[in-house]
């Protein structure tokens, strides 16, 4: 199931940053946002976090852009082309001259800032590697995430009954099942693969998104401005995408934002559990199961796990910044609003 | 004489509560002239808030329903309608005001969008619709239009988002405006000028006004008819000048004693005694008769019927003959109390 879809997860970065780039262009028209971005500019920590995130992008997009010189060869990402180090025997410490591990040590054909890994490939590549599938498994589920939590929460909240009744009853369904254990359960009908694995984290990851837009559109539909555009002769749908939407965004983007690096250590999570992308798909996740042998090694092989722990920290570090001070920045006007 | 263009008869909208079904409009009956300006005065929670929205068929759901009675718009019984057709009707021949002119435009719009929406929501067009708004927000006295037009409600006073409201509320010259307390959130410096501008308005387009208010001064101005309401019901209905020349109902007495004037410097204004009835349970006879200064016998106990007592002045008061049901022996008071 689901094999041949490969051109999607290359797809998904523009569309991703597509998406990301037509919102915020929209965005930076209304006085919420506009103001949003001025405070978030003054904020030299929000800066920060951006450049970092934008750097991890940066990585990401080179190594979705890929060709092939001839017919023969392989098909080799920008970032293969730039990054990538002739591989070695196996093993190596950072900045050594000679392999690791080895009963006689080889001498190296360069030397590797990170060191390499068993099978001799360079750790910097492999590391940055796996910043495409960290932000394409965040970025590609809250795409899959975010639309199904809005439509339930804002169909729940705006019409109420037996609508709220059919969406309450899912979401708690789906919330009192340990979400490892449905994680596990989609990966064994899906199978194996970054979109599989996607698909998976979005069914799971949509019901504290759905309950906060459900609980949004309730306190919005009561809103005097809904109550005037009923008045008015508007319809249901009108009123739904048209006033109550635009009011629900900034808190979906906030809790969306936050969001991302919980999904982006899902991943490394389920990888470690042997649940998570395929090991040819390099990814920090994969990159940490592997070190489970590596640390019972002598001497310690501690730089694949220290460099994917390390990438993935400091991604994760930097959405939590920089989500905190997108809520701080949009925050006042809500309240105001 | 011609059609009336909105004729309610014996409205009854209930609310299911945990208390019980409160009857929050009982058996209300008017009726309003193309043109003509009627107003509803009333204490809160008299259930002329719920009359409104029971035109518009807007009561909150899903406590609040419409029980019985008929809303004849040019003689189309409303409640027959199906939820599509409503929505033609809401808006496009019926346009309401809200009370609250700060929550009452979408924060994160621009002014225009949402004057354009209310017309492109009728199959008007967007582009004609942007010179329209603009117009039209010159109609209602605001400086520099094309600025408002581009501005966000939070920029705006709240007078000029009041304005911006009776402006979105014309943009498909309904045939009847109601407005629901529309100056009571406003400076008293301002509720004048909205309401003159609103009498203008009314002239200019030849619409028929439902004014929903609880001060009786305010609606002096304007209204043509005024009815009054309590507890669900309409005490007292009659010509404007008629009324205040002579109220006939103990209530609406009460309600001109406790207005300010000249005549009562330097004394109290008068207050009325206790509290409206429990809204669950009124009580069998008038509902006013615990708080009636002009109480006699029957009165806790016989439920009078709204009743012609001088011309086109109605009351629904024992202390006249004609209001006392039919098959209750009529009892006068024993002490002359009719002035």
């Amino acid at each position: 199931m689901l094999t041949n879809v490969d051109w999607l997860s290359t797809l998904a970065p523009f569309v991703v940053l597509a998406a990301m780039v037509i919102m915020l262009r929209r965005a930076g028209r209304t006085p919420l946002w506009s103001e949003a971005f001025r405070r978030l500019r003054r904020n030299p920590l929000a800066m920060i976090s951006l450049a970092v995130i934008s750097l991890y992008a940066a990585v990401a997009v080179l190594d979705s852009i890929s060709w092939r010189t001839s017919k023969t060869d392989d098909f080799r990402t920008l970032l293969q082309r730039i990054a990538e180090r002739p591989k070695e025997r196996t093993y190596s410490a950072p900045y050594a001259t000679v392999t690791t591990g080895e009963p006689e040590p080889h001498p190296l054909n360069e030397k590797h800032l990170l060191g390499t890994d068993g099978v001799g490939n360079d750790v910097v590549y492999l590391t940055l590697r796996g910043c495409r599938t960290a932000l394409i498994l965040g970025g590609l589920t809250s795409l899959i995430a975010t639309p199904l939590a809005l439509m339930f929460g804002m169909l729940a909240g705006y019409f109420g009954k037996w609508a709220d009744d059919a969406v309450l009853y899912i979401n708690q369904v789906l919330s009192s099942i340990p979400s490892i254990l449905l994680l596990v359960a989609l990966m064994m009908v899906l199978g194996k693969g970054v979109l599989q694995l996607c698909i998976a984290l979005g069914v799971t990851s949509w019901v504290s998104l759905c309950r906060l837009s459900r609980g949004e559109t309730l306190k919005h539909r009561e809103r005097e401005y809904v109550r005037a555009a009923r008045a008015l002769g508007l319809s249901h749908t009108r009123i739904l995408i048209r006033h109550i939407l635009p009011n629900l965004l900034p808190l979906v983007i906030i809790s969306v934002t936050l969001g991302l690096s919980g999904l982006v250590l899902a991943e490394a999570i389920l990888s470690y559990l042997q649940l998570g992308v395929p090991p040819e798909v390099g990814s920090w996740g994969n990159m940490i199961n592997g070190a489970r042998v590596e640390l019972a090694r002598e001497p310690v092989i501690w730089w694949g796990l220290a460099s994917a722990s390390g990438a993935l920290f400091v991604l994760v570090l930097a959405f939590n910044v920089f989500g905190d001070a997108l809520r701080d920045a949009v925050d006042p006007r809500l309240r105001t609003g | 004489m011609a059609e009336p263009l909105l004729q309610v008869e014996n409205l009854r909208t209930y609310f299911n509560t945990p208390r019980g079904t409160v009857r929050a409009v009982d058996g209300v009956t008017f009726s309003i002239d193309p043109g003509e300006t009627l107003a509803i005065v009333g204490e809160s929670g008299c259930g002329k808030s719920m009359t409104a929205l029971s035109i518009l068929q807007l009561v909150p759901e899903p406590a609040g329903y419409i029980e019985s009675g008929r809303i004849l718009f040019r003689g189309k019984d409303l409640l027959d309608l199906r939820w599509d057709d409503m929505k033609t009707v809401r808006g496009r021949e019926i346009a309401m005001i809200f009370q609250e002119p700060m929550t009452s435009l979408n924060p994160v719009f621009t002014i225009g969008r949402q004057l354009v929406e209310t017309l492109v929501a009728h199959d008007g067009e967007a582009t004609t619709g942007w010179q329209r708004a603009e117009e039209l927000l010159a109609r209602v006295k605001i400086d520099d239009p094309r600025r408002v037009l581009h501005s966000y409600p939070h920029e705006l006073s709240g007078g000029m988002r009041q304005r911006v409201m009776i402006a979105m509320a014309l943009m498909n010259r309904p045939a009847l405006l109601i407005a629901d307390e529309p100056t009571t959130a406003l400076d008293v410096t301002v509720q004048a000028e909205i309401l003159s501008l609103m009498a203008e308005l009314q002239r200019e387009f030849g619409m028929a006004v439902l004014l929903i208010s609880h001060d009786l001064g305010i609606v002096a101005e304007m209204a043509d008819h005024v009815g009054v309401m309590y507890a669900g019901e309409i005490v007292e209905i009659a010509p404007a000048a008629q009324l205040y020349r002579s109220p006939k109902h103990p209530y609406t007495r009460c309600l001109f004693a406790s207005l300010p004037s000249r005549q009562q410097r330097g004394k109290d204004l008068v207050t009325l005694e206790g509290v409206v009835p429990d809204p669950a349970n009124w009580p069998p006879g008038c509902r006013f008769a615990a708080r009636c200064p002009d109480r006699f016998a029957p009165c806790p106990s016989t439920h009078p019927v709204l009743a012609p007592v001088d011309g086109a002045q109605c009351a629904r008061c024992l202390l006249y003959p004609a209001a006392f049901p039919p098959g209750v022996p009529v009892q006068s008071p024993e002490k002359e109390t009719v002035r």
